[in-house]
């Protein structure tokens, strides 16, 4: 109900044309910086793998700020646009299934711009998978764990959110522009200060990017080396590892979000939006 | 079941404000040592002016606050560890306010809370015709709720709250800003929605003294976040039944003219309002021999009688009595005198 919620929240803004030209053009505009961006410095080398590489990377990382930003995203819209928040938190269904609902909607709408932009790529810029490389099995367990622990972070986000009075509608879209840096999307870890590696080993975004490009692209180019001694399921496991450890992480801060907020009369508080 | 639906004991609220510096950070005392018990299939009604302390009172009853003190159970239930059970029986809605999603029909906003509680679709959508036909809005079914006036987007909303079913109801102000018509459908919706069924609970917060006396089985007189008193209309009217009362218009009064009036003995309170050029005063006697005296000193400052009325106590004059100042007044101070 929730997911349903989010979707009409989502895609009934404007008419459904305007929706659909909004949702291919934001992505391909995005993604266009980026090929810009990589033409410039490697003089428009798309054949060599570092580019699929990237390219697929960046794609897929549109689903951290679509998952991350729609849950923290959902407790703004909800709280001081709807003023239906304290409403939803007195409904017998649990507080957390509502926020992951919220979020899955931004999965759908963020599928839209992960996809549309992969087929841009494989149309116009030469994205090429060979058959051989290509392991569904991996994909399928790699999305599946990866968005899960997105949805966990999503959540612990969304409960920050609740305990925050003013700068909420942001905190979604910097957080998850921050994390880019620690994703490996657009670089290597390795290139990284060596004060700030830790940091990224320590965000679950680097292995699950490295599954996602190998179960489509197939094993990483030497730029991207990082993980390269791990095997495919040592990455599995150290995903599964963080989607447990992440879900717990996001029982936990909710939990005492919602407990700071109950305390401080925060659940309908309506600030500057 | 539990006898009780509701059991407030020596419930308190403090709002702190956060300090910065130069400014230290204040306490505000919301609630205090509030005790309530609103008893199965009753209409229970807190009255009292704006910032008593009745919304926070609500607020912690649907587990959105926590008490700084003190216990309250719901429908047998403690709202501050139990709240998860607590939720599936009650229901809430502020009126006052535009909330609601405005991109959604009236039927997909109600059905949706509705699912929310497990009600079966078919059913969900039979209960929603039958309650916007009751309440004269079945031909907004499938209208956008942002398309709708406030007063029926908070119809509407009256109508999610009874939507559910719910053991225990909590109404805050429901027909503020609704204009008497609107105020007339709601008052007999709730009333017929009790009727239904005698083991529904309604708690309903007001500061209009005629709907707390039409609608409530008891009521309590809440100010400064205390209950200064708890009983049924006409127990807590018969509170001032020694007393004489007597509503006078009169020319206008001065001010330091009302002041000399409230030290005239006999007299126990009185309540000024100016409107139209004239002045109405409120005279709540110890015994009706005392009017003479009162009418004498105003005639000696200049005052004229237009006219007079004897007549019964209301929740106005109890309110004056418990608080000492009519909650127009309250009010009128409380928003700056604008």
């Amino acid at each position: 109900m929730a997911t349903w919620l989010g979707w009409q929240i989502e895609s009934n803004w404007t008419d459904p044309l305007l929706f659909a030209t909004y949702s291919i053009i934001k992505p391909l505009a995005g993604a266009s910086i980026l090929v810009v961006m990589y033409a410039v410095i490697t003089h428009g080398n798309f054949s060599a793998p570092m580019f699929q590489w990237i390219y697929v990377g960046s794609a897929l990382y549109l689903y951290v700020g679509s998952i991350m930003t729609g849950i923290s995203w959902g407790v703004v819209d909800d709280r001081e646009r709807y003023r239906m928040l304290k409403y939803l938190y007195a409904v017998p269904t649990p507080f957390a299934v509502y926020l992951l609902g919220r979020g899955v909607s931004r999965f759908i709408t963020g599928s839209f711009s992960v996809w549309i932009t992969i087929l841009f790529g494989v149309i116009f810029l030469k994205i090429r998978q060979s058959p051989e490389h290509f392991h569904p099995a991996l994909f399928v367990v790699g999305l599946v764990l990866g968005l899960a622990t997105l949805a966990s972070m999503g959540l612990v986000l969304g409960a920050v959110v609740l305990t925050l009075k003013t700068h909420t509608e942001q905190l979604g879209d910097a957080v998850a522009g921050a994390l880019y840096l620690f994703s490996g999307a657009a670089f290597s870890i390795a290139m990284l200060p060596a004060w700030l590696r830790p940091l990224a080993y320590a965000l679950p975004l680097g292995y699950w990017l490295e599954v996602m490009r190998r179960s489509l692209l197939g094993p990483p180019p030497a730029q991207f080396a990082t993980f390269a001694a791990w095997s495919d399921g040592q990455l599995l496991l150290a995903l599964l590892g963080f989607a447990a450890g992440y879900a717990l992480l996001a029982a936990g801060t909710l939990k005492v979000c919602v407990h700071s907020a109950r305390e401080r009369g925060m659940l309908d508080q309506v600030s500057n939006f | 079941m539990t006898d009780l639906s509701v059991d407030v004991q020596g419930l308190g609220r403090i709002y702190k404000t956060r300090g910065s510096p130069g400014s230290p950070g204040r306490e505000f005392s919301a609630l205090t040592d509030v005790n309530l018990q609103v008893r199965r299939g009753e209409l229970f009604g807190l009255l009292g002016p704006n910032g008593a302390g009745k919304t926070t009172l609500i607020k912690i009853l649907t587990t959105l606050l926590s008490p700084t003190s003190g216990s309250a159970l719901v429908a047998g239930y403690d709202v501050a560890g139990e709240s998860r059970k607590v939720r599936p029986r009650i229901s809430m809605v502020s009126g006052g306010e535009a909330s609601g999603y405005g991109l959604l029909t009236v039927r997909e906003n109600l059905w949706m809370f509705s699912q929310f509680y497990g009600i079966p679709s078919g059913e969900a959508n039979r209960r929603i015709e039958a309650m916007l036909e009751v309440l004269h809005m079945s031909d907004r079914l499938d209208t956008k709720s942002a398309e709708l006036s406030t007063g029926l987007r908070q119809k509407m909303n009256i109508v999610r709250g009874f939507l559910t079913d719910p053991e225990v109801l909590f109404l805050d102000e429901p027909t503020l800003g609704l204009d008497v018509g609107a105020s007339r459908d709601v008052r007999a919706f709730i009333r017929e929605w009790m009727k239904e069924d005698p083991n529904r609970t309604l708690l309903l917060t007001t500061h209009y003294m005629v709907e707390a006396d039409e609608l409530c089985d008891r009521i309590a007189i809440i100010n400064k976040g205390r209950v200064l008193a708890c009983d049924t209309p006409e127990n807590l009217k018969k509170r001032l039944q020694g007393e004489a009362i007597f509503q006078l218009e009169v020319t206008p009064v001065p001010a330091a003219a009302v002041t000399s009036l409230e030290s005239l003995p006999g007299l126990h309170k009185v309540t000024h309002h100016e409107a139209d050029g004239r002045s109405r005063l409120d005279l709540v006697l110890e015994e009706e021999s005392a009017l003479s005296s009162v009418l004498a000193h105003m005639t000696g400052l200049g005052i004229h009688l237009l006219s007079l009325t004897k007549r019964e106590p209301t929740l106005e004059d109890v309110f004056v009595e418990l608080v000492g100042t009519s909650m127009e007044e309250m009010e009128h101070d409380v928003s700056g005198g604008a």
